[in-house]
Formats: structure tokens, sequence, C-alpha cells
């Protein structure tokens, strides 16, 4: 299991109702299930991974983040997960909102548009960024939605969700040292990991 | 339609089905009581002594409870063979797995072949409509009769999908999980379309003698049998037709359609034309027109959504039953489109609900072919859904 889907699953209180959106191989909710005793179910757009998933034993549905999450009643979750997808979805905006609807919690990851290698970059080079994180070009990246981490709290801000906790991790999905400084963190985190919840709540 | 060569099913019963003769019968959804029930099955592997390792397998419109032993009327292999048995994807080492024949049906169940307690005379086409919540409580009476309180599970492709979706609206706390396998919550006008199709062929059969044909010592042979080629087209796909057949032509003299006049249009025949006649041939030695349109009138009238208020969510909310839908890729009959507005309203009614569409180009039939990610996906389902039910490997 990658790091940060450890980082993850320790924010999740055990025996929680827990959709994982874009949940690949099965890797965090199969984890949660057997160390939690989590309801972990997930949903997964590639069909593969669907069908190896479920060939485990795991509760997985085809579908995907942007057409599938309207269905679920409020409620219906204590924990929505996102992992590395929300800037590859239509309606980020959307998105985030559903999730907020049908789970009382939210846990977003994503990689930050403003680490200090993509500003340097697209400054001295004029080109669309290419690094170990965003490591497709811009005619065929699935990443078409990009934001910083910045971007994210302002929209948080907006939306009127609580962050009940954050942090930047690294590409390999561990812990970095910058917590205190938003702007630390949105120069130097590679990628921005958020558990949310609805204000009033 | 050559139907000489072997025993038939208009031959009457001359094989004796393990049958459960249940005198209290059942009422139907129609209103008619239906005195005594019987109801044919077969059951391989061992009920666990608390009970809880019993799977129901529903078959399809014209399957049978002989799954997975040698069919005494055919002669061929269970229908489900390649699936059911020990160490197979339904392990019956672990599982003790239930088929019946369906209400309505001619392989021992009670159906229009049975005698009428009022008339004293088989019921033919006078036998009462049915519907597929019929059906599944004359299953229930079986699963109570075998003094099994919970399935573990209930799964089945095409109509059995119907059946194992009404087994878990009708009694949620009576089932773990549901398998409903390439099949739908309703049956579209295209289907009932193609089954009105089927039914009109064997109207049109001057050997169905308004269904009372076994009176004439008749069957509606040909009628019946085109509405099996039709219906046959159906259950494939273009590309498994041309795969199988192309437009290779048999040259074979024998078997082409005698010719009055030569040259004939029909003096040749394309092989995927031999290939339904054999289909239509062989169905009628084993299937009653009666049945046939018991059943798919079923079929025709299955429609869980609206008779909950048009909302498919309402018979599953607060549903415990692990769901796994299955669709194939290829199949236009039950296409996966109508397994996605299942799963959407197994969603809305918050059910766990797994969804998988297989990758194949076999169309409908694919359920009961070799396809390696189906075996997976049910080995995985049941190995998923014993853990949740707690229980243990090897369990007897």
């Amino acid at each position: 299991m990658r790091v940060d889907q450890r980082l993850i699953a320790e924010m999740i209180a055990p025996r929680a109702r827990v959709l994982d959106v874009g949940s690949g191989d099965g890797t965090l909710i199969d984890y949660l299930y057997r160390t939690r005793s989590c309801d972990a179910r997930g949903i997964e757009i590639d069909m593969q991974n669907v069908t190896q998933s479920v060939a485990h034993g795991l509760p997985v549905m085809h579908g995907d983040a942007d057409h599938d999450l309207a269905d679920y009643p409020d409620d219906t979750f204590d924990y929505v997960v996102l992992q590395r997808t929300l800037q590859a979805v239509e309606r980020p905006r959307e998105v985030l909102r559903q999730m907020l609807r049908i789970g009382r919690h939210a846990i977003v990851s994503f990689p930050n548009f403003g680490h200090w290698r993509l500003r340097l970059q697209l400054l001295t080079t004029g080109r669309m960024p290419m690094t170990p994180v965003w490591n497709t070009p811009w005619y065929s990246t699935p990443n078409i939605h990009p934001c910083t981490i910045r971007d994210f709290l302002l929209l948080c801000e907006e939306e009127g969700y609580v962050i009940q906790q954050w942090l930047a991790i690294d590409e390999d999905g561990a812990r970095a040292p910058w917590r205190r400084s938003i702007r630390l963190a949105n120069l130097f985190g590679e990628q921005a990991m958020f558990l949310l919840k609805r204000a009033g709540h | 339609m050559d139907i000489s060569a072997s025993p038939s099913i208009a031959d009457g019963p001359v094989y004796t089905h393990q049958t459960v003769r249940l005198d209290s019968g059942l009422d139907l959804e129609c209103g008619v009581h239906l005195a005594p029930l019987e109801v044919a099955y077969c059951t391989y592997g061992t009920l666990s002594p608390a009970r809880d390792n019993a799977i129901l397998v529903c078959h399809a419109l014209t399957g049978d409870q002989y799954l997975a032993e040698r069919n005494p009327l055919t002669g061929k292999p269970g229908w489900w063979s390649r699936m059911v048995g020990p160490g197979l994807p339904i392990d019956t080492d672990r599982y003790f797995v239930v088929c019946s024949n369906v209400l309505g049906g001619c392989m021992g169940t009670t159906g229009p072949r049975s005698i009428c307690a009022e008339t004293g005379k088989a019921w033919d086409s006078e036998f009462p409509p049915i519907t597929m919540h019929d059906i599944v409580a004359a299953q229930a009476k079986l699963i109570d009769h075998l003094g099994i309180d919970r399935l573990f599970a209930v799964i089945g492709g095409s109509m059995g999908g119907m059946q194992a979706l009404t087994w878990a609206a009708d009694f949620p706390d009576r089932v773990f999980a549901a398998m409903p396998i390439a099949t739908s919550p309703f049956h579209s006008a295209q289907n009932i379309a193609f089954n009105e199709v089927s039914r009109q062929a064997i109207f049109a059969d001057p050997d169905w003698h308004d269904g009372h044909y076994r009176d004439f010592g008749a069957i509606p042979a040909r009628g019946l049998g085109v509405a099996r080629m039709m219906a046959h087209i159906t259950y494939l796909s273009e590309e498994a037709l041309s795969r199988k057949f192309g437009r290779r032509v048999r040259h074979d003299a024998a078997t082409a359609v005698p010719a009055s006049s030569s040259p004939s249009l029909f003096g040749e025949m394309f092989e995927v034309e031999s290939y339904l006649r054999h289909q239509g041939s062989s169905f009628v030695r084993r299937f009653d027109a009666n049945s046939y349109l018991t059943i798919t009138r079923a079929m025709d009238y299955f429609d869980l959504a609206a008779e909950h208020d048009g909302d498919l969510a309402n018979p599953f909310r607060k549903s415990q039953t692990r769901f796994c839908v299955v669709s194939f890729s290829s199949d236009w009959l039950f296409p996966t489109s109508q397994s996605r507005l299942l799963v959407r309203a197994l969603n809305r009614a918050g059910a766990n609900v797994s969804f998988v569409e297989i990758e194949s180009d076999r169309g409908h039939d694919a359920f009961l072919l070799e396809e390696p990610d189906f075996d997976r996906t049910i080995r995985g389902f049941i190995a998923g859904a014993a853990e949740h039910a707690a229980l243990k490997a090897g369990e007897r």
C-alpha cells in the first residue's frame, strides 16, 4: 500500500462506512475492511481493476466520480475518499459537493500545481511543465483541472467546508514537513491531502 | 420440423424428477389458488448443520433443474455444469446448491402439463397466468420444505436474474447475497416484442389447437421451433454468428429443404440456417409450448419499479443483501445499460453492490459459456460474501 493510502487509512475511524471513489485495485478498501472492520466499498472506472477487485471479494462497482455519486442518499457514508483524482474529473466542485452530501467527511488528495518546480519550468521554458508527478504532455493528460493548494483552500472556503486536517506530501506519499505554512506547503508540497466536513456538523 | 427421432416431452412424464408435493398449494397473484403445488428440484453438496450454506441457482426461460448433472431428457450435461461442482466457482464441496424447475415449467414442477384438481384434466392452455413473484414464491415453499431459513446466495442469469432480484425484493431477510446476471429489472418493449413473435409463431401452427394440442395427440412443433429459432438469435451476437458460421453454405443435399422445382431458390442451405433449425427441432423435443407461453408472459409482466411506485430503489431500501450485478458487453437482449439502471437504483437504496461488465463478444449466452473473468467474478463475490457471512472455509 502506498504511504499516502496509509495516511488516509489513519484518518478513518474503525467500523466506519467508507466509499473509495477511484478505488483502483482495491488496496485501500481491502486494508480498511481487514484492519479497521470498515464497511468499505469502491467505485472504479477501469473495468480490469473492477473485475480484479470483485474477484478478490471486494464490493466494487464500475462507475466514475462525475456520474455515479449523485445516486447515493445523503449521509450514506462516514467517509468518501478521492485519491489523486480531483484534477481529472469533469466537474471538481460538483464532485466535492456530492462527496460531502453522501458522506459526513471527505478525504481528498491531489497533486499540487503550485509546486516550485512547475512554477520554475513554466517561467523559464514558457512551456507546460513536465515533472515526475505531472508527467503526461498537455494534449494527452487526463488532468484537465489542475489546482494549487491555495486554490483548493479558497474553494473550501467558498463552499463552506471545514478543513479538519490537511497535509502536504511528497510524490512517494510521505508526509512533508510544511504543516504550519500554507505558503511553504504550496511551494514545496508535491501532493496535498485534506480531511473535510460540512460546516455546521 | 422432424421430431420423431427421439423421445419427446410430448410422450408424457416418462422421467421421474425429484419432486416435493405441497398440498397446501400456492396463492397466485392473479387470485387463483394452485393446489397441490409440486416443485421438481435437484441439489448438490451438503447442507451445513447450521443450514447457512445454501445457494439457490435460478434457471432461465428454457432451463431446468438439471444444473450440474446429465439431463435425463436430452442426455446432455447440466446447463451450468462448468460453473457448479466440486472446486468450481459455485463450489459444491462448500455449498449446498439447490436448483428447481420454475412454476409453469415442464420438467416436473406444476405447470400447464399438470392436472387441474377441479377438472381432473391437464391445465394445458388454461393454466393461470403467473408472475415472477409466483415463481419465486413457489421456490420459497421448496426452501421452507428443505428447512432453510436464509439462503446464503441466490444466483441466476437472464430470467434467473429476474428471480434473484425478486427474491431480494420479496424476501430481503432470506437472501444474504444476490447475483443477478445478464438480466434487467424490467422486461423492455423490445424483449416483449421478441416474445410476442415467438408466441404468434406458436399460435399460427395448425397443430396448436387453441392450446389443447395434447388432446389431439399433436404438438405445435413448427411454431415452437420457429419461436426457438428466433429467440436463439437474440441470445447470440452478430460477431458470434459471423465467427461461428460466416456465410458458409452446406452442400449436403440431404439436409436442404426439398425443392419442388429446380433450380431452386433454397437448394442449398447456409450453415447458420442449419444450426437454427437444429436448435428449433431439438427444443421442441424437450419443451412444452404452453409452458413457453406461460413463462414468457411472466417475463413480460416483470417490472419491479412499476410495482413499487415507479422507483426501483423502493424494493431494496434497508436491504442488507450484498449484490453483485454482472452484464456482458455484447449482450443486446439484456444490455449493460439495464444493469446500470439497476445498479443506480441499488445505490439510491444504499445497498451494498458490486457491478462488473464482462468483456465478451458472445452476446447474452455468454453467461453460460467459458468466460474466465466471469468465473473469477462469481468465485470472488461468493468468497467475499462468505467472509462477511462468517462462513468458515471448509465448514460443512
